[in-house]
């Protein structure tokens, strides 16, 4: 495994991305981050608590678990069923969902129909914090993380606390527990 | 996972994994829409020979909240009542394009022969007086949102143990997640086999109330002979009956459970019954999510691998 983004370089994505989504949207009052579990939550907090550093206004990050609207559930070993939990109305609400890895985009596609059946947002952006291409659908993120291209038989493993016991990104041909 | 038939063999972790994922389908419940797509496009089958309530209406609410199609099966308007056997039963149903089966049989091991004959994920919704593990992982559940665990809560079931397979699946359950149970009724509704359970037995449901964080009650099972081996319901409420003056010995945050229909005035009295400290209609609701969680496991993965 090679590492490509060390927790430093995590540290400044998190505060760059935080920047990047208060200037799209004039501000944070709106504005309702959702990360998708398991590791966009840890991000999301993250990066909620940078904006309500950087605006002086509380910022909250929620959960939207896509594990029951997946397309493929057939075909893959199955996803846990994890904790969705919406903080504040979603309708009328600027959407910022929260990934670690951007890859088919067959997650973002069943995010937004869990958005779908839980209320009518007024946007609905993406942040990841790796882009690694190969998409699938026609979906593209708003703010990104670090773009890395990858050959599809390579793994991107991103680590981050508390899920993980350290924070980085490492690519490589096998995936990191 | 291939089916869902008894709590007997589930080890800890996954009753666990089943109960976090039944918080998940919960939320869903909660929702202006309470559906998702998980299982889109699967049918399911509720196969009760056995008359039914609750658990068949709370089969098919699960089915539906995760878009599943449902076929039921009702023995009264059946060809059943031409003489088909269960198996040609089972197997026209198959036949018909089923995924998953869900049935309730008045004989023991009836949701095991099923799972010989057929090629699909079969679910015991309640066997004779033998198992009915959907009603154990509710009723974990139920306890598990009010206490955060079962481990080394002190649990009595009260009643027919004998006849009753909600005892049967809860002791197997409660005591894998920890639980310390204790088993009360007279010796002649006790399981012949109670030696191997992992429970303590004891008559005197006055001397166990004190220390008890859970009182399960059970139905008295009319239907099953329960009611010929004692003398009446007064002399049954009279020793083993939740009355307001045992419900008054309880500790203060100790619940009551009961798995329905209730017979009020004999296991639990109508006040005890509508008490907050009664959880039998949460037990209803948390129902129909450890049943999604069970659906979605069954027709969610390996099975298709």
């Amino acid at each position: 495994m090679r590492q490509v983004m060390t927790a430093e370089d995590l540290g400044r994505v998190v505060r760059r991305i935080a920047n990047e989504i208060i200037e799209r949207n004039h501000g944070t009052a709106d504005v309702l981050l959702l990360g998708i579990p398991t590791r966009g939550k840890p991000f999301a907090d993250r990066i909620a608590s940078a904006m309500s550093e950087i605006e002086d206004e509380e910022v909250v990050a929620g959960s939207l678990d896509i594990g029951m609207y997946r397309d493929d559930l057939d075909s893959r070993p199955r996803t846990r069923i994890g904790p969705t939990d919406i903080p504040k109305p979603i309708d009328g609400a600027d959407i910022v969902l929260v990934d670690d890895v951007l890859y088919t985009g067959r997650t973002i596609r069943a995010a937004l129909d869990a958005l779908a059946d839980l209320g009518r947002p007024r946007t609905v952006q993406l942040a990841v914090i790796v882009d690694r291409g190969h998409r699938q659908l026609p979906i593209r993120p708003d703010f990104v993380g670090k773009n890395i291209p990858t050959s599809i038989t390579e793994h991107v493993s991103v680590r981050i606390t508390p899920h993980d016991d350290e924070d980085g990104v490492w690519i490589g041909n096998e995936v990191l527990g | 996972m291939k089916h869902f038939l008894t709590t007997e063999d589930l080890d800890r972790n996954t009753i666990e994994e089943l109960l976090d994922e039944a918080d998940g389908f919960a939320e869903v419940l909660t929702r202006p829409i309470p559906k998702v797509p998980a299982l889109r496009g699967k049918t399911i089958a509720t196969m009760f020979f056995e008359p039914s309530t609750r658990t068949k209406m709370s089969f098919d609410k699960a089915a539906k909240a995760l878009s599943a199609d449902t076929v039921s099966f009702s023995p009264g308007t059946s060809a059943l009542s031409k003489g088909e056997s269960l198996k040609d039963t089972a197997l026209t149903i198959r036949a018909m394009g089923v995924d998953l089966m869900v049935v309730r049989h008045k004989a023991t091991g009836a949701a095991w022969r099923l799972a010989d004959w057929l090629d699909i994920p079969i679910v015991n919704g309640g066997d004779g007086a033998h198992q009915h593990p959907t009603q154990a992982l509710l009723d974990c559940q139920t306890i598990r949102q009010r206490f955060g665990s079962l481990e080394g809560l002190e649990i009595a079931i009260v009643g027919d143990i004998k006849h009753s397979r909600v005892a049967r699946s809860n002791v197997f359950a409660m005591a894998t997640l920890g639980a310390k149970v204790t088993l009360v009724g007279p010796p002649t509704l006790l399981p012949v086999d109670v030696g191997s359970w992992p429970v303590t037995t004891t008559a005197d449901l006055d001397g166990v109330l004190p220390n008890i964080d859970v009182v399960y009650l059970l139905r008295v099972q009319t239907e099953r002979g329960g009611a010929s081996v004692f003398p009446s319901f007064a002399e049954y409420a009279e020793r083993f009956g939740m009355s307001d003056r045992r419900f008054s010995a309880l500790k203060p945050d100790a619940v009551v459970l009961h798995p329905g229909p209730m017979n009020r005035g004999v296991e639990i009295s109508h006040d005890v019954a509508d008490d907050d400290r009664a959880l039998i209609l949460e037990q209803v609701s948390n129902g129909v999510a450890t049943r999604m969680a069970v659906l979605f496991r069954l027709l969610g993965r390996e099975h298709h691998a």
